[in-house]
């Protein structure tokens, strides 16, 4: 009965979508003002029902509903509860769902929103989110109806893919979504402004606390991601360039632009078209992801069983949502026009070119995520892109980005005197030259070059951010939220060139043999073979090294490498061992028994991995405290008129 | 004007690849795994039927192969079941049925009644083996050939028909090939 009852939830959502879309769009298009009343509660109702739709599968997967085929196919008796409810998300019809239902979470909050702005605005824009929920909708009803019944049932389900059974997985695809489909919001604004015919700053200071939120959850979900792909997964790496991870990081890219951008279109009137257009291209990127993993037109290790089907289904609703979007700019944009101007080196033009490079880095991803597939679809044979090409030709328009930020969070609003500012900029750059040689020829003793030159900018960036802050509060100024979450973002941002220069420049790495009592040196530190002890877990025995590790004669920590045999001492599997420390992981894997008590074991030391993700996580925290600045709410109803334009009115 | 509607004509130019892309992706049938043209992962596991003799893949060294990812607990997997009795009747490939988180009892009994298509019955009881090769979902079928490489993979169940033009054909154009 559920599942049949989430069905019937399900299109009941479609048609309230329609009717959100309709009036949304319709009332204020054809000056319908009576039909404004009715958009609200179709939103409320389509929210509703995509709610029930989704606690009926949530159900059905916690009551062990083998009679739903994606319940048996995703799930299995013996599945504890919390995984049962991962597992909702655990294949594609789910994942959908999951996408629907946290764009009505958007579209909810939105609707909170927008009821102190201009209600024709308002309307639009809640009705563009109810196209995207109308066209999603549609999508999972014709081609991925998750509550599809099996006959008969099944006796048992085939169980959720043994990846996603872990916690840290289990949340990746949430947060992820959360980031992709917040998108949706700035994109809603950008086609409700487009359809209005004007956009001022106070649009652009509407748009900023949804477009940092989105870009914060979307900066968490591709953090987790990559964190759980190194410890957990075991994969040796945070970061493979594969497509799906290059699908979420491409509207990362482009949605960073966007707040910057956003940024002077808000302070400045400035950017008005560019902003429209980012704030579309960040979007369609999120549709193009879902695309390109749901579809199966490129290959990845995420690799899903993709049905062409739904690749052709997704591909005319990417033709309709950004054709039509991009149609309405190149009709609407022109009329944008913004008359103010700006000096060369003032915090615009640093902006501007903090734009171009972001762009570029995301065109370049883009490029090569795409180009096996345009190379597979010319028949010129499959073509394999990988690090050798994303990391120079990323690295390339990135590095010139921090020494932009570097000096451009100094920069002022239309004017290009930076002479008032050079010494801070000046004062902190030499000292992250310092840093970065201390670090290259000092802590780390050697391989200079470009860790040297990345070091310095890092550096550079961290306390060339924190010069203006720190001279406000001195000055008993308090900080914004905006100016807070900006500082926090910048600072980390500089943590993170620091994380990934240590660890990419100056991993140590020995694969050795090493007998009782032996000691191998790496990287500073001496790991002492203690020997081979027996272990007993619930499904397997085996055996766990014991290696000491010292550093100048005193113990650090032990590390248990294991060996596990699972079944009847058949089945080996290797588990490495991992400590995290203040300055480094330490990771050593047990090898294989060479006899007479010798064992091959391999050694690695990662200098600040950990700070990777740290600073990930710290940018995230940083744009939403910035999206909490009381600046950006708007404070009262304005009369029905739509927003007053002028540059004036929104300082 | 012109210069707005860049954006257009570059997402028409994308539209464009995306939608050939989806057609061959129609062709291919199902989406490859990244494992294809790579060395099959090795290992070694106790046999199901076989006491005491644990199965080496390395066994298989030489000989063009089929490796099945199968359970019990598989609704599609009893349906396929036939195609690879009625394969192994017919002879042209060994198949190696890799039973994923079963219950070993069960599968004795399922074999035992419905017929062992199999030569070899590893069991991964972990499901450990299948993640190293990237299964998804049983069933999934893999053509390995004598030098332990990856051809192909089936996602889903075998038929008559699939199993004829994807892996006896495959491995035949591969031994006139060598």
């Amino acid at each position: 009965m559920l599942p049949e009852l989430g069905h019937f939830a399900l299109i009941l959502a479609l048609l309230l979508a329609g009717l959100q879309a309709f009036f949304g769009l319709a009332a204020p298009a054809l000056g319908r003002d009576r039909w404004l009343a009715a958009v609200v509660p179709a939103t409320a109702g389509q929210a509703v029902m995509v709610a029930t739709a989704f606690a009926c599968l949530v159900a059905s997967f916690v009551r062990f509903d083998f009679s739903v085929a994606y319940v048996a196919q995703n799930s299995n008796s013996a599945l504890p509860l919390v995984y049962r409810i991962a597992a909702v998300w655990g294949a594609h019809e789910g994942s959908l769902l999951l996408w629907i239902v946290l764009l009505a979470c958007w579209t909810v909050a939105v609707a909170f929103g927008v009821a102190r702005m201009p209600v024709r605005f308002g309307a639009r824009v809640l009705g563009v989110l109810g196209l995207v929920s109308f066209g999603f909708l549609l999508f999972t009803l014709a081609t991925s109806n998750p509550f599809l019944r099996l006959d008969p049932a099944a006796p048992d389900g085939r169980d959720l893919n043994p990846l996603l059974q872990d916690p840290g997985l289990a949340m990746h695809p949430p947060l992820l979504y959360t980031g992709y489909v917040g998108f949706s919001v700035a994109f809603a604004f950008a086609i409700a402004a487009m359809l209005e015919g004007r956009l001022d700053q106070a649009w652009a200071r509407w748009t900023r606390p949804w477009t940092l939120a989105a870009w914060a959850f979307l900066t968490l979900g591709i953090a987790l991601g990559s964190w759980w792909a190194y410890y957990e997964l075991g994969w040796g790496g945070y970061w493979f360039w594969d497509p799906v991870e290059n699908a979420s990081f491409m509207p990362w890219l482009v949605g960073t632009a966007l707040i910057h951008s956003l940024s002077v279109t808000d302070k400045r009137g400035l950017f008005k078209s560019w902003t429209l257009l980012l704030a579309i291209v960040a979007f369609s990127l999120s549709l193009l992801g879902t695309f390109l993993v749901r579809s199966g037109v490129l290959v990845s290790v995420h690799s899903f069983a993709a049905d062409p089907a739904r690749g052709v289904f997704i591909l005319a609703f990417l033709v309709i949502m950004i054709g039509g979007a991009l149609t309405l700019y190149a009709w609407r944009a022109p009329l944008l026009k913004s008359d103010a101007g700006f000096e060369f080196a003032s915090r615009e033009s640093f902006l501007l070119f903090n734009n171009i490079l972001l762009v570029i880095a995301a065109a370049t991803v883009f490029g090569g995520t795409l180009a096996p597939l345009i190379s597979d679809s010319l028949g010129l044979g499959t073509l394999s892109v990988g690090p050798q090409y994303f990391n120079p030709t990323f690295l390339l328009p990135m590095l010139p980005l921090i020494a932009l930020v570097a000096i451009g969070v100094h920069a002022n609003w239309k004017r290009g005197r930076l002479q008032a500012r050079k010494r801070p900029v000046v004062v902190a750059g030499l000292a992250g030259l310092a840093v970065s040689a201390a670090l290259v020829f000092g802590y780390y003793a050697g391989r200079p070059g470009l860790a040297l030159v990345s070091f310095a900018l890092g550096a550079w960036l961290v306390l060339s951010s924190l010069v203006d802050p720190v001279d406000r509060l001195r000055r008993g100024l308090t900080l914004p939220r905006a100016i807070v979450g900006m500082t926090l973002a910048h600072v980390a941002l500089g943590v993170f060139v620091i994380a990934i220069t240590a660890v990419e420049t100056y991993t140590a790495e020995r694969d050795i043999a090493l007998a009782r009592g032996e000691t191998a040196h790496v990287g500073g530190f001496d790991f002492r073979f203690e020997g081979i002890d027996a272990i007993e877990g619930p499904n397997y025995d085996g055996v766990h090294g014991v290696v000491q590790v010292l550093r100048d004669g005193q113990p650090v920590v032990t590390l248990h490498p294991e060996k596990r045999r699972y079944l009847v001492q058949q089945s080996v599997m290797t588990e490495a061992a991992i400590a995290s420390q203040a300055g480094r992981d330490l990771f050593v894997a047990l090898g294989d028994d060479l006899g007479a008590g010798r064992w091959s074991l391999r050694i690695q030391i990662r200098p600040l991995v950990n700070y990777v993700w740290i600073a990930a996580a710290l940018m995230a925290l940083g744009g939403l405290i910035a999206a909490s600045d009381r600046r950006y709410r708007p404070s009262r109803v304005p009369a029905a008129e739509p927003v007053a334009t002028g540059q004036g009115s929104a300082a | 004007m012109t210069r707005y509607l860049l954006p257009l004509a570059a997402f028409a130019l994308l539209a464009v690849v995306l939608g050939v892309g989806v057609r061959h992706s129609k062709d291919k049938g199902v989406v490859a795994s990244p494992l294809i043209g790579r060395p099959a992962p090795q290992f070694t596991l106790p046999d199901l039927l076989v006491a005491g003799a644990p199965f080496d893949s390395r066994r298989m060294h030489g000989r063009w192969h089929a490796l099945n990812v199968w359970g019990t607990w598989c609704v599609e997997c009893r349906a396929e079941h036939e195609v690879l009795v009625a394969a192994r009747q017919a002879g042209g490939l060994p198949i190696v049925g890799l039973n994923w988180r079963d219950d070993e009892a069960e599968a004795r009994r399922w074999l035992a009644q419905l017929g062992n298509p199999y030569e070899a019955v590893p069991v991964d009881a972990e499901g450990r083996i299948a993640i190293d090769y990237g299964v998804y979902g049983a069933p999934e079928t893999f053509l390995i050939d004598p030098a332990g490489v990856i051809v192909h993979k089936q996602i889903g169940p075998l038929t008559a028909e699939i199993w004829e033009r994807d892996f006896l054909r495959r491995a035949a154009r591969g031994k006139d090939g060598s």
